[in-house]
């Protein structure tokens, strides 16, 4: 570097932790040089994230959070949505990438979330990390659903009319907190105003502030791998982990890779299939929110569908409350239980390389009734498989497994038969 | 294990069975001008008038091959200029005392109508072709796709006044299910049964396109992007293997 440029680097550097901050995240941040390919998630939610506020920025500046009828009887802030895909020039492509965006935020982030199972990354010392992490998941619930009342179709309206009535259940306070949130008796103009600005202002602060929380956590105690080892224990006569190597730039350009191929599979769904077969867009939401009309099947976007299969299981009133806000706290109870997955887990083992046969098969069970429950979030409660086998008693059974997994991990990690850690990651 | 875990969740959340209520008729979709403005149209003649397309503007028109003049001539009846929407005059609440419900704005209809049991485009072209004579409708007509629909059969005088037969059948549980069986038009209108078919195919491959006028486009700029992509790809793998040559 020259003279000059080394002067004004040190005349910063007096003033701002500027080299400092690159080599303690960057340079210097020593990251197990066995990632694999689950190990890519993290930095495509940051560029989902990214995507999101900047497109979100510009469909803002088009956007109009109003829901009086124009002269045409459409309510204006449908009528912007479609101004924006026809008139603004370019805006197609903005919007698409935004709801594209939404779907993909959670598919980058349930990918993510199961590679902590997988290898245990919320275990000791990283148990802030993954209660920063539930509490981003949580955020993200917050700011898709509030996000999808914005363009006012019928689904949007619906939905959230499903959801906020929900608070309604809670005993005592419930029918004026619901009030409360809706701003009116029902959802209306001043509900959609204060969605509008929960979703473009108040939760995407409170959503980076935590992604930043998450980050430094993770920087302070080190990636855990998946191997599940330690790479701190172990280190050379320079003071670095032998099996670290500098975060940049082994893997600014190896999550280079794995940007390029994620945005080739989000390329492939905005430009060729933007309504995700109706699973992205759903089919109801190009008809203009219409609160006389009902539709007959209010199914919410597949991202919520497992925890809306939590809500619908409870059909049992308990203790004189109705069986309404028994799902509420399923379905309440089944993110929060999330973060007391690092004091649940009992086992000597972290990665599932090195788990015993339980794990394993308790995390396939899992996954499973995940997508099961998430499937059937989706259909009406009379669905059939095959016309024959009911849905609803197997939402109810696989709701129970989703607690079960969590509630009895304690006793089955602990008597789990796991095989010996190595000393060192292997490849 | 690892694999299996992977494939589980990638599976897609497939809808495994579930019966269609309506059966509906594959659309013949085009994106042909010649079909886009005979399409273009028949909206005008036979929709446009208790139906607006009101986020639709008629220099838009322009895109499937026509110009300002042809447009302004023969398919502007109630706008001044050529940046205007397709709205119409009629109000809603008028509408809704006349039809039961105001007729719904045509601008994403294919886009909604869309469904388990086909995209909306099967479901347009096999509606516009189930209208059948029914005294017992205040407009003298009803439709197997859409019962007890509020629209009377415009394109009548196009396709004839077809008749059904209403078989109801005892369905085992003590109500009775209906089958509607449309039987060829009594009174021939003046198109063929194969033309009328034609013309309501034009019809909905204009909607659809109307639906999403830039889908075209946004098919073809896709084809570029992921092309450029998979370049970057290879060019962002090679480099990382270069930079990774050292780690073992």
């Amino acid at each position: 570097m020259t003279t000059k440029a080394q002067a004004v680097l040190d005349w910063i550097d007096e003033r701002f932790p500027l080299t400092s901050s690159i080599k303690g995240h960057l340079t210097e941040y020593y990251a197990p040089k066995n990632f694999n390919f689950w190990y890519f998630f993290g930095s495509l939610a940051l560029l989902v994230l990214v995507i999101q506020i900047v497109t979100g920025i510009f469909l803002v500046m088009h956007y109009k959070p109003d829901a009086a009828l124009n002269a045409s009887g459409i309510p204006a802030a449908f009528a912007s949505v479609e101004y924006i895909m026809r008139d603004v020039p370019g805006g197609w492509i903005i919007r698409y990438l935004h709801s594209t965006g939404a779907s993909a935020f959670f598919v980058v982030v349930y990918l993510h979330m199961f590679r902590g199972l997988l290898y245990g990354s919320y275990r000791k010392p990283r148990e802030l990390i993954w209660v920063f992490g539930t509490l981003i998941f949580l955020a993200l619930m917050a700011e898709a659903f509030m996000g999808y009342l914005l363009p006012w179709g019928q689904m949007s309206f619906w939905g959230a009319q499903v959801i906020v009535n929900l608070f309604s259940a809670i005993p005592v306070i419930g029918p004026d907190l619901s009030i409360v949130i809706r701003g009116d008796f029902v959802v209306s103009d001043a509900t959609l105003n204060r969605f509008f600005s929960f979703h473009v202002i108040a939760v995407p602060l409170i959503l980076i502030g935590l992604v930043v929380a998450h980050i430094v956590a993770l920087h302070e105690v080190g990636s855990n791998n998946p191997d599940g080892v330690e790479i701190k224990k172990k280190k050379g006569a320079d003071g670095h982990p032998l099996d670290g190597i500098p975060f940049h730039p082994y893997y600014t350009v190896k999550d280079i890779v794995g940007v390029v191929g994620f945005l080739i599979v989000f390329s492939f769904i905005v430009f060729f299939a933007p309504e995700g077969g109706g699973y992205f867009l759903e089919y109801n939401n190009f008809i203009p929110a219409d609160p006389l009309k009902t539709p007959p099947h209010i199914a919410p976007v597949w991202y919520f569908t497992p925890f809306y299969s939590l809500l619908r299981a409870m059909v049992w009133p308990l203790f004189g409350l109705d069986a309404k806000f028994w799902g509420v706290v399923a379905m309440g109870a089944g993110v929060v239980i999330l973060a007391f997955l690092p004091w649940l887990d009992r086992s000597p083992v972290k990665s599932i390389r090195y788990r015993g046969p339980i794990y394993k098969a308790m995390l396939t069970l899992f996954v499973i009734a995940f997508a099961i429950l998430g499937f059937l979030g989706t259909k009406p409660p009379s669905y059939a498989f095959f016309g024959v086998i009911p849905g609803a008693p197997v939402a109810q059974l696989f709701s129970l497994y989703y607690f079960l997994f969590f509630i009895t991990m304690p006793w089955w990690s602990k008597i789990d038969k796991c095989k010996p850690e190595p000393e060192r990651v292997t490849g | 294990m690892k694999k299996l875990l992977t494939a589980l969740l990638f599976t897609p959340l497939m809808a495994l069975a579930s019966g269609p209520e309506v059966h509906l008729d594959k659309a013949p979709v085009s994106t042909e001008p010649a079909a886009l403005q005979n399409g273009a149209k028949l909206f005008v003649n036979y929709c446009l008038n208790c139906h607006g397309a009101s986020y639709m503007r008629y220099n838009r028109l322009q895109q499937i091959g026509l110009s300002e003049q042809m447009i302004k001539d023969n398919l502007m009846f109630t706008a001044d200029k050529i940046g205007e929407p397709m709205r119409i005059a009629m109000q809603r609440d008028e509408a809704k005392a006349w039809f039961g419900a105001a007729p719904p704005d045509l601008t994403v209809i294919s886009r909604s109508r869309a469904s388990e049991f086909g995209s909306g485009a099967d479901w347009l072209y096999t509606y516009l072709r189930s209208f059948y004579r029914d005294d017992s409708r205040p407009t003298g007509w009803n439709n197997k796709v859409f019962e007890n629909v509020g629209m009377p059969h415009v394109l009548y005088e196009l396709q004839g006044e077809a008749t059904a037969k209403i078989n109801e059948h005892d369905d085992g549980h003590g109500g009775k299910t209906k089958e509607i069986e449309i039987e060829a038009p009594s009174k021939p209108g003046k198109l063929s049964a194969e033309e009328y078919d034609h013309a309501v195919a034009d019809l909905v491959s204009y909607l659809v396109w109307m639906g999403e006028p830039m889908a075209e486009a946004r098919k073809s700029i896709g084809t570029f992007v992921i092309a450029f992509l998979g370049l970057l790809f290879v060019l962002s793998y090679l480099l990382k293997k270069n930079y990774w040559r050292d780690v073992h």
